[in-house]
Order: C-alpha cells, then structure tokens, then sequence
C-alpha cells in the first residue's frame, strides 16, 4: 500500500487502540477514510489487530451500509419502500438502470459517473416515488423525468 | 407607506421538510427575502421545520405550506410557489388582506382535527437545535420532579398506571420491562433506546429525533433512573444523519446543563449517553440482533431466553425502548398517569404516530388516539382514496403486518384488533391500497425485502422466506401451480412456528392475511392467468381501441421501445412482440380518448 493509505490506516488503528472499537468501528472508519473498504486495508488491519479477514467481511457484507467497492462520482439512490412502490417505483427503477446503461448487477457505471441504489425507505412517502441524487430530492418521480434529472449531474469537471 | 406597517411583526414560516423542500420551498423562501428587501419590509422569514425534517406539520400533499403571521395572526397558504410571492406581500403583508384562494381549505382543518398529538406536539413549533426551546415548552420539568421527589419504584407504577407499551412494534408494557430489570441484583445495567427504524414506509421515529431529541434524551434518563442504569446507549441508523447530529447537539446541551453526568441536578444519580451508528440491516431492530450489533459484530440474534432484560448489553441487564415510546414519557409525568390512560381503548392507552402514505389524498404524519376507526383515519384525516378510486386495503405493520381489507374499515385500531385481524402494530407504517393494487404483488415486494434481510442464521426464516418467494414469483408470472396457495399457507405457518427471532416469525404475514382477505385474486392468477388488479406485467396487455383511436400521437412518442406505430391523425398500433408493458401509453393516452386498453 501506498504511504498516505497507510498513515490513514495508522490513525484508525490508533483510535481503535485508544476508545476500545470494534470490527464494525474499524470497518465505518476505514470507509470513511476511503469511501469504501479496499481489500488491501482489510489485510492490512487484520495483521494489525490480529482478527481474521473473514470477520472483517462477514460483518462488511451483513451490513448494508458497506461498499466492497468503489462508488461513483453521483450517488442515485431510488426508493422502494412501500409507499414508492404502490407508486410506480419500479419503472422509475428500470428506467433508471435504462439510462444508465447498468447490467443486472451492476451498480456503477463504467465511468464511474454513477452509482445507482436502492434504499428501502427514505421517509418521504408523501411524494413517492422519490429519487435522491446525492442529497437532491426530487418527489413524485416517474419514467419520463428520468433522463432529465440525470441530465443535470454527471460529466462535469472534477471537483 | 411601507412605514406605517413598521409596527405590525411580520412572520413568514416555509415549511421545509423533505416534502417541503421537494416541492420547492426553498425557492418559495428566497422569493420571501427578495420581496421583503425589494420593498424594505422588516420581517422574518423563517423554516418552519429544519432542511430534511421530514413529517414537519404533517401536511406533505399540500406542500409548499406557508404561514404568514401579522401580529400573531397566522394564516395558512397551500400550494405555494415562488411565483406566488409577490402577490402575497403585496396584497397580504403589505395590503392585509389575505389571499383567500391560496389558503388551505376546510381538509386542512380536518386533517388536524381528529388528531391528539402527544409525541409529535412540539415537532415543528419548537427549534430542536435549542434546549431552551425545550425547556420552554415545560421540557425537563418532569425529570427535575422526579429526582427530587420520586424512588425509582414509583416513577416505574407510574408507568405502569399510565398502560404505556412499547410502540415499536409488538406492544409490550413499558413499567413491567422496566420492574423486571430494577428488580434484577446487578451493578451494571443498560437502557437503550432503538432508533433503528428500519421498516419501509415509516419515519416517524426519526421525525421525533429530527423535531424533538430532548423528548427522548429526558425519557431516556427517566428511564435510567427507573430501573438504576448508569449507561445509556442511542442506536440509531447511519443513514439518518440529520437524525444523529440533532441527537449529538441535544445531548452536548443536556449535559452541560447538568441533565446528563454525575449528580444530575443535585441527585445522587449518575447517567450518559452514548451514540452507536447502526449500518443498515432491519433485522437489528430485534433486541438481540441490536445488542451483538451495539457490541460490534454481524447483529444477529440468539434466541430467547434469556431475555435482555435479564442478559443483553455486555452480558447485564439491559432495557430496550423504541423512541417514540420514550417520547411518551416526560408527557406522561407532566399530565400525570390517569391523564394519559383516559386517552386510547382499553388495553391500548394513549396515542400512536402513524406514517399515512399510499394512495390516499391526505398522505403525511398522523398522531391519533388508540382505538380510532380506520374509517376516521383513512376518510377524515386521510381525505378519501386518491382520485376517488375504491378503497381496497390497508397495510400496517409494515414487512411484520398485514392487510385489513375494506370491509373491516369500522375496525378499531390497536394492538389486540390489529392482531387479530392477522396484521400488527408494527411500527406504524399505514399504507392505503386501491383498486389498482394485486394483492399478490404487494406480498410478493414484502417478501422480497424480508428475504433479502433476513440474517441467514436459522434455516426456516433463510429458506422459508426465500422459498415463498420464489413461489409468489412464479404466481405473479402466470406459472403458478394449482396448489400453491396451500403451498404458501403450510410453508407459512411452519416459518411462523420455528424461526429464531421476529423477522422470521412476522414475515408471513403479508402473505397469510393476503390469502385470508384475497384469495380470489391469487386464484385469478393461478388458474386464470390474469391479474385483476392490471399490475403484474407477465399478464397484461396494452393494445389500442381503433374505436377510440383519434391518432394524436402521444403514445407513440413517449413509448421508450418504439412498439408503437401509427401516422399522424390515424389509428395507432402497439407491436406485442416490441411492448415491455411499462405501461407509459395507458398513462398519456388523454382521458377523453382513453383508447389504451388493459387487459
């Protein structure tokens, strides 16, 4: 690893050390650190902390909160809840995948420009379906506003 | 002329909840603070609920909702847009005169008539980022009485007096937990409140931290108090984060106003609390799952017995209480136990919070007394169906709950009449279901959520849920097999009798109070591959009357596959082997052709 990840990996380490952490503690910061969890800084704490790698990732992938991978630029989050979906949330979802031309199982686009997920309920029922890009809502979505909101996010200049 | 105005106080609250927001509030407030600086009026202009907090004044569907309030005297518009601005500082703050076609009607009115709000009755009118505020609203008063007058044992009868049970979900009483863990020889114990809300289609336990986090911080520590615990947790979802940093902000103030520390307020009695960041899995709001979850591991649960009571948190014993249940609390000291049992029916005191969605006109944040008729909550607060369509069901209960159909609209709502009807409580999610929703479909997508979120640790909730499933799957396409609702109802109840925690025990309800209420329209399914409800997509199709046809178009240009064909002012065509049935041409065919047919 690179020596910038690895101060970053010291200083998780050493807050772990000091407020007695846990493997779900670990795994948020070194999210937090890196936007997702590398494989390499999972080897790296399990030396570290002398708990296996395969605590690390049955915890990582119990919890949904975990990305194995990295994520795109634009997070598109679409909800399913229940009010969403007696709303039509699942044309607004194929639609989206359309766009964006995911495969089945595919959450990031090539370019990384997107990352497109489901969420169970984002408590805004009153204007279901809803569609959250980063942290822009847009309520009582349907199929045909689709490519017009994503229209206003990706290809930009980098940050 | 501006001047002679000067004296009056001019408010203008915007409502900016997430529906707020979504709606375009923010536009609708910077039109405010343009207007007011154009013509030098001196007024405020504030939110009337922080960015994000949601539930707000309840009132979503009429979004933007602008109070404009001079000297006090406060009316309410609807349906505000920043366009709409001008016209009401001119006419209204500057002219006095209100704009009486833009305020809200006699369903507002109605929609907050029938409610008794208790948890939510400071949410929206008090700033939650002040403890002050709080303060101001009587906040804290009850835990200072309590320190100073009550024993612990009989801040746990007055609870107990009070009927109050655990408003998560499967209604526990709130004084028996607790007199179980005081009467338990220990010197550690812990109290945490479950902030997990993981239930697609409710929110109000975030609302409640969003609008009111003293609320639960002073019915923490009165719980704290109760049973003798010295540490509190909060466990609350990373995914809220407005959520934890209202919480995280709140508890900073009350501990530096010696509400939260060693001897609070001049008390021999020591208490913090902690924040732990759930990380997404609905299966942690069982008590278990969240303790191993809280001590840092996959949460699963074990079985019980032992219940946490007796062995949760680090092996002690440990209370759980959901937020809106600790939210009851101060409320109840403050109006006294028989105060709050007068409210509700007679084994469910008091109110709950409902999230009201689905196809009704009204959708929003309800708070209503135990007992109340569906019919009351669905036609006078809810305002009727959507577009008038018939009424079909009601889902409560979320994932756990079921279905209660229309003709037990007359029903009662509380714990006992939800189970018995084969739903539940839950944690209050009510979604409205019409005419155009299949029954199977909606089992099916609780299925599809209990099943990707079950734990995987015991095997009838990992299989069991997977298999039904797969089996609601395959009726919805058209290829289910004559006996599978009896498939259904016998894998059901083995799922219910042998799972390890609640998630598995609950999920087959959808399923099984589907099949109760609406056996026909799995049977329309299985045996005559056809879907009544016009939803599920394997069994419809869309083609287009040549009666009604006048060839204007529309369908064709927004069919995302170009299945349709037809020149200008002809009759249009949909090629069946091009359609994926999404349904677009049905939507757009104007009304007064209607010549998209679904069948």
């Amino acid at each position: 690893m690179e020596s910038p990840a690895l101060e970053k990996l010291e200083s998780v380490y050493t807050a772990y050390r000091e407020s007695g952490g846990s493997v779900v503690s670990l795994l948020q910061d070194i999210q937090t650190e890196f936007g997702y969890i590398p494989q390499d800084a999972v080897h790296w704490m399990s030396g570290r902390t002398g708990i296996p790698a395969s605590r690390f990732y049955g915890v990582a992938t119990f919890y949904a909160q975990f990305y194995l991978e990295p994520r795109g630029k634009n997070i598109v989050t679409a909800c399913c809840g229940t009010a969403c979906h007696v709303k039509g949330a699942e044309r607004v979802l194929t639609r989206l995948r359309e766009e964006l031309a995911l495969e089945p199982g595919q959450e990031t686009t090539r370019d990384g420009q997107f990352t497109l997920e489901k969420v169970a309920c984002v408590g805004a029922c009153s204007i279901a379906p809803v569609v959250i890009v980063n942290h822009k809502v847009f309520g009582k979505m349907g199929p045909d506003k689709v490519p017009k909101i994503l229209g206003e996010y990706g290809e930009q200049p980098d940050e | 002329m501006v001047n002679s105005r000067m004296s009056k106080e001019i408010v203008i609250n915007v409502c900016m909840g997430t529906g707020g927001i979504a709606a375009g509030g923010r536009d609708v407030m910077d039109a405010f603070i343009e207007a007011f600086r154009e013509r030098g009026v001196d007024g405020r202009v504030e939110k009337h609920c922080a960015v994000h907090q949601v539930g707000c004044r309840g009132f979503c569907a009429r979004d933007v909702l602008v109070d404009v309030s001079l000297d006090g005297e406060r009316t309410t518009y609807q349906y505000i847009q920043a366009a709409m601005v001008p016209r009401l500082v001119e006419e209204h703050v500057l002219g006095g005169q209100p704009v009486t076609e833009w305020t809200v009607g006699p369903e507002y009115h109605a929609f907050h008539d029938r409610q008794v709000k208790v948890v939510l009755a400071d949410c929206g009118n008090i700033d939650p980022d002040r403890i002050e505020e709080y303060e101001g609203v009587g906040g804290y008063t009850a835990l200072r009485r309590i320190l100073s007058e009550m024993s612990p044992g009989e801040v746990i009868d007055v609870v107990r007096e009070s009927g109050l049970r655990g408003r998560g979900g499967a209604g526990f009483p709130t004084g028996i937990k607790w007199k179980i863990c005081a009467d338990n020889e220990s010197e550690v114990k812990y109290i945490i409140c479950n902030a997990d809300e993981g239930d697609p289609g409710a929110f109000m336990d975030r609302s409640v931290i969003e609008g009111n986090p003293h609320a639960v911080i002073e019915g923490l520590i009165i719980g704290a108090y109760a049973i003798g615990s010295a540490h509190g947790y909060v466990y609350i979802r990373a995914e809220y984060p407005l959520a934890v940093e209202r919480l995280r902000r709140a508890l900073d103030q009350a501990r530096a106003k010696g509400y939260l520390g060693k001897g609070i307020h001049g008390s021999r009695f020591d208490f913090d609390i902690k924040v732990k960041l759930g990380a997404g899995a609905f299966v942690c709001g069982e008590e278990t799952a969240l303790i191993a979850s809280i001590e840092g591991e996959r949460g699963m649960p074990r079985s019980k017995p032992p219940f946490p009571v007796f062995k949760g948190l680090w092996g002690k014993p440990t209370v759980i209480n959901n937020v809106e249940t600790l939210a009851n609390l101060p409320v109840i000291f403050r109006r006294g136990a028989a105060w709050y049992a007068s409210v509700g029916s007679e084994k469910s005191k008091g109110t709950k919070v409902f999230a009201l969605t689905g196809k009704i006109k009204n959708t929003g944040l309800i708070e209503v007394p135990m007992g109340i008729s569906l019919k009351e909550i669905i036609y006078d607060i809810g305002g009727g169906i959507e577009k008038d369509r018939a009424f079909k069901a009601v889902q409560t209960g979320g994932p756990s709950g079921g279905c209660i159909p229309s003709q037990h609209i007359d029903l009662s709502v509380d714990y006992e009449n939800l189970i018995r009807m084969g739903s539940m409580m839950g944690s209050g999610g009510m979604v409205v279901l019409d005419e155009t929703d299949c029954m199977v479909n909606i089992a099916k997508f609780f299925l599809e959520f209990t099943q990707s979120e079950s734990c995987g640790k015991c095997t009838p909730c990992r299989f069991g849920t997977r298999r039904l499933l797969e089996i609601l799957t395959r009726i919805t396409r058209g290829q289910g097999r004559p006996d599978d609702i009896e498939r259904l109802e016998r894998m059901a109840r083995t799922i219910k009798d042998s799972s390890l925690c609640g998630l598995g025990m609950s999920a087959p309800n959808p399923v099984l109070s589907t099949i109760r209420y609406f056996r026909h329209e799995y049977e329309a399914h299985i045996h005559e591959h056809r879907c009544p409800a016009g939803v599920c997509r394997e069994l419809i199709t869309y083609t287009i009357d040549p009666e009604r046809c006048k060839g204007c178009g529309k369908c064709r240009r927004h069919c995302p596959v170009e299945a349709i064909e037809g020149q200008p002012k002809a009759v249009h065509v949909i090629q069946q082997e091009k359609c994926i049935k999404c349904g677009s041409c049905f939507e757009v065919c104007p009304e007064k052709f209607s010549a998209v047919l679904r069948a």
